[in-house]
């Protein structure tokens, strides 16, 4: 045939009806999005271009959210549980029945005992909501999924700096000139971060990759280093011996911004030894070094001294920086001393540290901008260190985490690299200290609210939510001595401490979008036995458990009471500044979601049923004074409510006329606004508030203008925590409210107020010997937790987890690609596959998480390799650490925080036969409420 | 057979960079999205929610590893799709003439209604960038998002293939490798691209732009430090805090 025959195409095809722009929700990133809909229907899902998180890109997850809002999984209408549990077989009930139900179970318990009531929600980033319902109805026993993701980041964050990474901060990627990146996998703030380091590689700026393995962000990282798991704090520590050692630091950056000239209590015999040496204001002192004599921090135009000593009443005073030094100069942090464990070279730290000393003082980059600090001293221009870091789970999951991340944030500000450009900056509503958070609220009235927000930051142990007798208030035992600063809560350990009543027997476990009877625990095998477990009488032991999902998830087979959620596209949504913000560095920005497809079933949005069912409860906030519903549904909250005064969910177009920015009454036509503008709103931050918000007069006084704060919260880093310190002295024996005696050592050990590293607690547990190996997960770029299974897009991309074995394990046991494995750790066995893998430390083993699925669950077939070949490590790991001498089991948690310390399991492998090529365990199949998905698909012919 | 144009006005492709692609299957998704509703029949999935899911996707993300012996090993993201070979020999080998080379812009497309399904420019490709549908019976394959590329209903600065509109680290470039200013043109000069397995003699119009060397791999690093150690501050005056005392006096 000739060229000339060539067909005459249609090029320029009408794409779509009509684009309606909502916000993703195929992962926690939250990208604005274009939804192209062609009769009804969603034809292509693209990235908003003008939304401040994604600027038009879009991952993977997010163009295959036609499969997720159509996936078959998808439940149909209200359940109730008609099998034994676990099975999987639902009665469909209608949505009044559904409420009877649930209101029959909450209504006596709330006029009783509120704190029978468990309420834990998922990923589902309306905590400001779900938050204030649970307060409103009264129970201690509220929090989110923080507790088993990252809380030691986000609060090693605030309390040392006030903002952490993620939601809280971002590198300066237009600006950074060395960017180093820890244990982050390629699912958390991923657009972001793949879009900051297009950018870096586009400037040519260098890449350092942490992460035991070389995958993703790793794979392009100039430099990988793959350090042994649990030691990155090691590692850390060591490059601030050598940058101390040098003098290569930020002096005048820790001098005027840091705590480190504070005077710390240098007496041991002192009852205040270790606190901050205050004045008559309880204002932390520091030493004039014009005058020798100590003045308040906070006093304009004192150059304050960073060594010596001072004495008062005979006790001698030191100031944080000469502590600090002293501590991190010794020999025991000096690369050498920790090379071996680490698995990196002596000479490699070296030479990072030479790296980051050469570009943060070699390269700064100065921006002539004249700002004005928080003590009214001006400055003619901006100076910034163009080095930026950024962490994630790798570094925090394991029960050395907190440290950890405090231990790189000290780097970070030793390097002067936070708030500056070209370093870490905070995106609003961060910076924000720990004295703008609340503290832990836990005291309970029956029929009332519970006195205050659940979730906080402690200052010392009189905020601990302990009850007279030193037990716990809480459920999860968080705010407890176990784990002081658990300010995400424990989702991780509600289920097992409900089962074992301890410490106390609850009624009803109310769960929203969170997998826990699967990959979302500890122990999953276990997990499922304690929420089918019956007692003597034949009743389960968890009485009554009502979960709310938009799928077939494993954890709906566990319920007794299903109320069906909407998919993304079908709901209303705000992505709140009062909650989990998308702000960015240089902005203030939210977002909404709208139904941009009306459900075709009979679900509805979770939101929606927490606010109808407040007003059958009758609970404050949700009930006029006729008793009527305040709010007709979620969207009326979005955009009605009020947290303070002419504060509320949505920040934009508030006030009647819709111009009010941050502050304003209620508009009613503020989700009109937000979809005219495209789904979302965006405040820019004045160029000479851009910079040093912490301590910078004009950002200041622009958030409390914006409703950020209601007055200048200006505050110093806290390289010192004195709030870990008071828990030490506590531990030591002085004050009222002492631990119990079990938990002093511990607490000595692991809450020192300057950044420490120590073992992760599985190592000092099992014979290093027997189990060499470390055991991780990572998320996939391609997956967001168990969700993407149903997704026939996605599951072919990733439909089976294998593991990945470096190549001289992989010798050493004779494997062959595609041979199995058992996987043993103290706690239990796995059968798996396994493939080899050079890039990776070689002392790890690896696999990507919640793949594993069981057999009926999500609408697969039952031979889906999902639930064939897929497994989860989660078997492998306990919630509780072994008995200890006097029989107490520990969580398997961060003693800080409480975080699920998933990262610290240490495992051995061995040959197993291939057999009938199944991994193990295999779970017994839930029936499929759902059904199961249709055999082929061409979507797209209807078009 | 059908016969190749001598020449074509564009030579439109796409660059690839291999430096900068993390993996993540963005375009991968993108792609099947895009043209499952557009040009020709739906990218269809079978058993796609069963044991054996197989779906047609025009665009696919390859890893590999490499490991020189006493270095720290590799890993590269390499995605494939069609390269719009100037000597396409799937269109050659084409018994119907469905397999075409676009005259005027270099696209090498399948004319649908004239494909028969036999497979053989599939066989006939050595990158196997082709794939049959196993649903309709026809051959699919990377088409440029020629209904993108000129669409008049897309705004301006969109008309580009989806898979390099959603591309999150802005690894994908695309552009008319005829005009030696196109951004295409100059990127794969600057970077040293790469026309791959120029052997076969297809000669491909798409380029990849190799991974840069890595540090911990070569032993280099690009910052450019003259002293390659930290000297510890001058221990002569009271050490540490000596120092300490001088710097502070000095701010």
């Amino acid at each position: 045939m000739a060229p000339s025959a060539q067909p005459t195409l249609d090029t320029s095809p009408q794409v779509s009806d009509e684009i309606r722009q909502t916000t993703c929700y195929m992962c926690a990133c939250r990208c604005g999005i274009n939804v192209h809909m062609k009769d009804g229907k969603v034809k292509y899902i693209e990235g908003n271009k003008d939304h401040p998180v994604n600027k038009g890109v879009l991952c993977a997850k997010g163009s295959a959210g036609i499969m997720q809002h159509y996936s078959p999984a998808r439940l149909q209408a209200p359940m109730k549980r008609v099998g034994e549990r676990g099975a999987g077989e639902f009665e469909t009930i209608s949505w009044e029945e559904a409420f009877e139900i649930a209101t029959g179970l909450l209504a006596p318990i709330r006029e009783n005992a509120p704190e029978k009531l468990a309420f834990f929600t998922g990923r589902d980033q309306s905590q400001s909501m779900t938050g204030w319902w649970a307060q409103a109805y009264g129970t201690p026993n509220y929090a989110a999924h923080g507790g088993f993701c990252s809380v030691n980041m986000a609060t090693a964050g605030i309390y040392t700096m006030g903002g952490a990474f993620w939601e809280f901060g971002a590198p300066d990627w237009e600006r950074a000139k060395l960017f180093m990146i820890f244990g982050v996998a390629e699912d958390h703030d991923s657009n972001p971060i793949k879009m900051g380091m297009g950018r870096l590689k586009e400037r040519g700026a260098k890449i350092i990759g942490v992460n035991p393995i070389r995958t993703g962000y790793n794979a392009i990282a100039d430099e990988w280093v793959g350090i042994t798991p649990g030691t990155d704090g090691l590692f850390i520590l060591a490059l601030i011996h050598e940058l101390l050692k040098a003098g290569k630091i930020d002096l005048e950056y820790l001098q005027r911004y840091t705590n480190a000239p504070y005077l710390v209590n240098s007496d041991p015999k002192s009852p205040e030894f270790g606190l901050f040496l205050r004045d008559k204001n309880d204002k932390p002192l520091v030493l004039n070094r014009k005058t020798g004599k100590p003045v308040a921090f906070d006093k304009p135009n004192v150059k304050a001294d960073m060594a010596g000593t001072y004495k008062l009443k005979g006790i001698s005073h030191r100031p944080v920086f000469q502590i600090l030094a002293e501590k991190y100069l010794t020999d025991a942090h000096a690369p050498e001393a920790v090379a071996e464990q680490t698995g990196i070279s002596a000479e490699r730290i070296k030479r990072i540290a030479v790296e980051l000393a050469h570009v943060a003082f070699e390269e700064e980059i100065t921006i002539d901008q004249p700002w004005t600090d928080w003590k009214g001293e001006k400055h003619d221009k901006m100076i910034g260190r163009p080095v930026a870091f950024h962490a994630m789970r790798g570094i925090s999951a394991h029960s050395n985490g907190f440290q950890t991340c405090r231990a790189l944030h000290l780097l970070q500000i030793l390097l002067g690299s936070v708030e500056v450009p070209g370093g870490f900056r905070f995106k609003p509503t961060y910076p924000k200290p720990v004295e703008a958070h609340p503290k832990p609220h836990c005291k309970v009235t029956p029929g009332a609210p519970l006195n205050g927000p659940h979730l906080g930051y402690v200052r010392g142990p009189e905020d601990l939510c302990l009850a007279d007798d030193g037990s716990a208030v809480r459920i999860d035992k968080a705010f407890t001595w176990e784990n002081p600063m658990s300010a995400h809560g424990l989702m991780h350990m509600v289920i097992s401490n409900a089962h074992a009543g301890d410490p106390y027997k609850i009624d009803t476990l109310f769960m929203y979008m969170a997998n826990m009877s699967w990959n979302s625990s500890m122990n999953s095998t276990k997990v499922m036995d304690m929420l089918t477990d019956k007692d003597a009488n034949g009743n389960y032991v968890i009485p009554n458990i009502i979960y709310s999902d938009a799928y077939s998830s494993e954890m709906v087979a566990f319920a007794d009471l299903i109320l069906p959620d909407t998919t993304y596209l079908e709901r209303h949504d705000c992505i709140s500044l009062l909650d989990r913000p998308i702000c960015e560095a240089d902005a203030l920005a939210d977002s909404i979601r709208w139904p941009v497809v009306e459900p075709d079933r009979d679900v509805r949005c979770f939101q929606s049923v927490l606010i109808e069912l407040g007003a059958r409860l009758g609970l404050p906030g949700m009930v006029n004074e006729d008793g009527s519903a305040k709010f007709e549904d979620y969207a009326d909250y979005i955009q009605n409510h009020e947290r303070r005064p002419g504060v509320g969910p949505l920040a934009g177009f508030r006030g009647k006329d819709g111009k009010g920015k941050g502050r304003g009454e209620p508009n009613p036509n503020q989700i009109q606004a937000y979809i005219d503008n495209g789904g979302f709103w965006i405040d820019h931050i004045p160029k000479e508030a851009a910079f040093f918000k912490p301590w910078n007069k004009a950002y200041q006084d622009w958030a409390v203008e914006r409703g950020i704060y209601d007055a200048p919260q200006p505050y110093l880093f806290q390289l010192y925590v004195e709030p870990l310190r008071k828990f030490q002295l506590a531990a030591e024996g002085h004050g009222d409210i002492q631990p119990p005696d079990r938990l002093r050592e511990q607490i000595k050990a692991t809450m020192d107020p300057l950044p420490i590293w120590y073992k992760p607690f599985e190592e000092n547990i099992v014979d290093l010997e027997e189990f060499p190996l470390h055991a991780l997960t990572q998320r996939p770029a391609a997956m967001y937790h168990s969700w993407g299974s149903q997704n026939a897009w996605l599951r072919q991309i990733h439909g089976t987890n294998p593991l990945y074995v470096s190549g001289d394990i992989f010798a050493e046991h004779g494997f062959s690609d595609g041979d199995w494995a058992w996987l043993t750790s103290r706690h239990g066995k796995i059968k798996v596959p396994v493939v080899k893998m050079d890039a990776l430390n070689a002392k790890t083993v690896w696999t990507w998480n919640a793949i594993g699925k069981r057999s009926g669950a999500w609408a697969l077939d039952e031979k889906a390799p999902e639930a064939q070949k897929g497994f989860l490590l989660n078997h492998l790991i306990s919630e509780l650490l072994p008995p200890k001498e006097d029989g107490m089991r520990w969580s398997n948690s961060d003693p800080i925080t409480g975080q699920a310390a998933w990262f610290d399991l240490r495992v051995k492998i061995e040959r197993a036969d291939a057999g009938d090529q199944t991994a193990q365990p295999h779970t017994k199949p839930q029936k499929s409420p759902v059904g199961r998905g249709p055999k082929n698909i061409s979507y797209g012919e209807e078009f | 057979m059908t016969a190749l144009p001598n020449s074509t006005d564009k030579k439109l492709g796409l660059v690839i960079d291999l430096d900068t692609c993390v993996g993540c299957h963005a375009c991968v998704i993108s792609c099947k999205e895009w043209n499952t509703s557009n040009y020709g029949a739906p990218l269809s999935d079978m058993d796609a929610y069963g044991a054996e899911p197989d779906g047609t996707f025009l665009n696919r993300v390859h890893t590999f590893e490499a490991k020189a012996p006493e270095k720290p090993a590799q890993i590269v993201h390499f995605p494939k799709s069609c390269l719009h070979c100037e000597d396409a020999p799937c269109v050659t080998v084409c018994p119907t003439g469905a397999s075409y080379k676009r005259t005027e812009d270099g696209i090498v497309l399948v004319n649908e209604a004239d494909c028969m399904g036999c497979g053989l420019c599939a066989w006939a490709c050595p990158y196997g960038a082709r794939e049959m549908d196993k649903a309709e019976g026809v051959m699919k394959k990377c088409t440029l998002c020629v209904d993108r590329i000129y669409n008049e209903n897309i705004p301006e600065e969109d008309r580009v293939p989806s898979c390099v509109k959603t591309c999150p680290a802005g690894a994908r470039h695309f552009g008319d490798f005829a005009d030696p200013e196109s951004n295409v043109s100059i990127l794969s000069a600057a970077r040293g691209g790469i026309a791959l397995m120029e052997d076969q003699g297809t000669k491909p119009v798409n380029r990849y732009l190799p991974p840069r060397p890595k540090a911990d791999v070569t032993g280099t690093s690009q910052i450019d430090i003259p002293n390659p150690f930290l000297e510890p501050t001058p221990q002569k005056a009271g050490g540490f805090l000596g120092w300490l005392d001088n710097a502070l006096e000095k701010i």
